[in-house]
């Protein structure tokens, strides 16, 4: 059974985001670059179920700049088998990757696809849908653990309030939470071995998919920044300006 | 120009952050229309009917609606999508789950987490953690949005009574099942909505820290309790107290951090609240640079001073 885990480069974790000083968005030059975090824990995962041996291949994606490579070697890094560039330097929206990843699981025919839930650059919180509705399948949003039995998955997801746990039949797409897994630490043995792993080449034209982007950014402009207030003495003190002067007890 | 909206609810009680989408929805246009898809949810949809500025609610009432699986709503707001000119939902994980499968079967893109309304095809969303407003606009026919609620004051109730259309859903997905919910009941306002909030970071040390420090607190304030994702990974807090970028957008009259140090993504969840309180030892935790009134101190002793000083 093959499982599909497509990976995003993204601004690192720990950078803050500028914005460019012409508002046409947030300067990435000479900017960290890293793996989106949820799709992080998606590689992860996938690696656990074929360690479990309830999954024979892991194939990671990615799609955009060759830069991505990158981002493919590190999911190799930390255990998928081979790995797809979707290469273009089109700006991808949700919608264009989702119609990129359906061409490509036609191709690939994989029992289950791992999406991280969202990316930390745009925050959309889409594509995994999106693809889930393209391939006419079930999905599995905010997961927070999966079990595979037979041609199902059984997946509990983090909703308002608690949780619930869905039964997918395969084929089926799942999208990460932050706690369905801590993802492992790439050995430096496993990162000389990505090096050898296959990346196959691929344009959006190859695969029939018309990536054109459907929004267009106006601006990009920073957010009203909030002033720091006042370093009280004492609890008394805190109590008598939330009373007095913010007036909100 | 009609607008549908898709009303958050648990079969029985509207979720606030319906009303709050609905006041998105009026500053596109007039025609809203409310679709409440479930089973059993007539209340809801009585609800619904008598909220200003809506004009018609769907009731779409079907046994096989109960989990309201994200296969089954979204093919049934698609069918009802091509009158409307925008199809709006919360962006709250009921939104966020159905809302791009819509999109993508109307092969249109999707706004996420709109924060303003600029015009008919023009919007604001936050992107990087909050650290950037994007202006972005929309050509494709029908406008998808997912509203972060916190960003709209509520619509009120009371004054309208639109006329309830039943409709008929289309056949279940069989392939999806939902097999268990588990809810937790809490006597406390729901978090992403609470007029106050009490929120624990990794200071509390522990999950029994957690409880016994906030909780008079909360109680004290009427409060929700919330948590930093340094507190809920160490299992301080229940996963869905996580407040920030990925966990819930809040802005409460009143935001009290305690032993929060303030992430950025934290602060991507909380920034917008009307008046911040942190507490924390150290002086120079980033959360003090957001932070309205702030205490140094132990919070072990702060805090249960703070409850004595509000009885």
């Amino acid at each position: 059974m093959k499982v599909l885990v497509p990976v995003k480069r993204v601004i690192d974790y720990n950078v803050k985001a500028r914005v460019k000083a012409d508002g046409s968005g947030v300067d990435l030059d000479n900017v960290k670059m890293a793996m989106n975090p949820f799709d992080e824990i998606a590689v992860e995962e996938a690696v656990r179920l074929k360690e479990a041996g309830s999954v024979s291949e892991v194939v990671a994606v990615s799609c955009g700049v060759a830069a991505c490579q990158e981002t493919l070697r590190a999911a190799l890094a930390l255990g998928a088998d081979r790995a797809v560039l979707v290469n273009t330097d089109v700006e991808l929206q949700p919608l264009a990757v989702a119609k990129l990843l359906k061409a490509l699981c036609d191709r690939e025919l994989p029992s289950l696809v791992i999406c991280g839930k969202q990316a930390i650059d745009d925050d959309s919180n889409q594509t995994g849908q999106m693809l889930a509705a393209l391939l006419d399948c079930g999905q599995a949003t905010f997961a927070s653990k999966v079990k595979l039995e037979g041609g199902s998955a059984m997946v509990t997801r983090e909703v308002d309030g608690g949780l619930e746990t869905l039964s997918l039949e395969l084929p089926a797409v799942i999208t990460t939470d932050l706690r369905l897994n801590e993802p492992r630490y790439a050995t430096l043995p496993n990162i000389m071995k990505a090096k050898k792993k296959p990346i196959d080449t691929l344009t959006p034209a190859e695969l029939g998919v018309d990536v054109a982007p459907r929004l267009k950014t106006l601006k990009v402009v920073e957010p009203p920044t909030r002033q720091a207030g006042e370093i009280v003495p004492d609890i008394a003190t805190l109590v008598s300006r939330l009373k007095n002067q913010a007036k909100v007890i | 120009m009609s607008i549908l909206v898709i009303a958050e609810h648990d079969n029985r009680t509207l979720k606030g952050a319906t009303l709050n989408t609905i006041t998105a929805a009026a500053a596109i246009g007039a025609d809203i229309h409310v679709l409440v898809a479930g089973s059993g949810c007539s209340a809801v949809a009585e609800a619904v009917s008598s909220i200003n500025g809506v004009i018609r609610v769907l009731l779409a009432d079907a046994p096989h609606l109960d989990a309201l699986l994200a296969e089954d709503l979204a093919k049934l707001v698609t069918q009802l999508a091509g009158g409307y000119s925008h199809v709006l939902a919360p962006a709250t994980a009921f939104g966020k789950n159905f809302l791009p499968r819509v999109a993508a079967l109307l092969d249109v893109a999707q706004i996420s987490d709109v924060v303003a309304v600029e015009s008919a095809n023009t919007f604001v969303r936050p992107i990087y953690a909050g650290n950037a407003l994007a202006t972005v606009s929309s050509d494709d026919p029908v406008k998808v949005l997912s509203v972060r609620a916190t960003a709209f004051e509520g619509a009120v109730g009371g004054g309208g009574s639109a006329p309830i259309t039943p409709i008929t859903a289309p056949a279940g997905f069989a392939r999806t099942r939902c097999v268990s919910r588990e809810l937790a009941t809490s006597e406390r306002p729901e978090l992403a909505g609470a007029k106050v909030i009490v929120s624990g970071g990794r200071g509390l040390g522990s999950k029994e820290n957690y409880d016994a420090v906030l909780e008079p607190l909360a109680d004290a304030l009427g409060a929700a309790l919330g948590a930093s994702r340094a507190a809920v990974d160490a299992g301080f807090a229940p996963n869905d107290y996580q407040v920030g970028q990925t966990g819930k957008i809040v802005a409460p009259q009143l935001y009290v951090a305690v032993g929060i140090s303030g992430a950025i993504q934290h602060l991507a969840g909380m920034k917008d609240s009307k008046v911040i309180v942190a507490i924390n030892k150290d002086p120079e935790a980033p959360i003090f640079q957001v932070a309205d009134y702030g205490v140094v101190g132990d919070l072990f002793t702060l805090v249960p001073e703070l409850v004595s000083n509000l009885k």
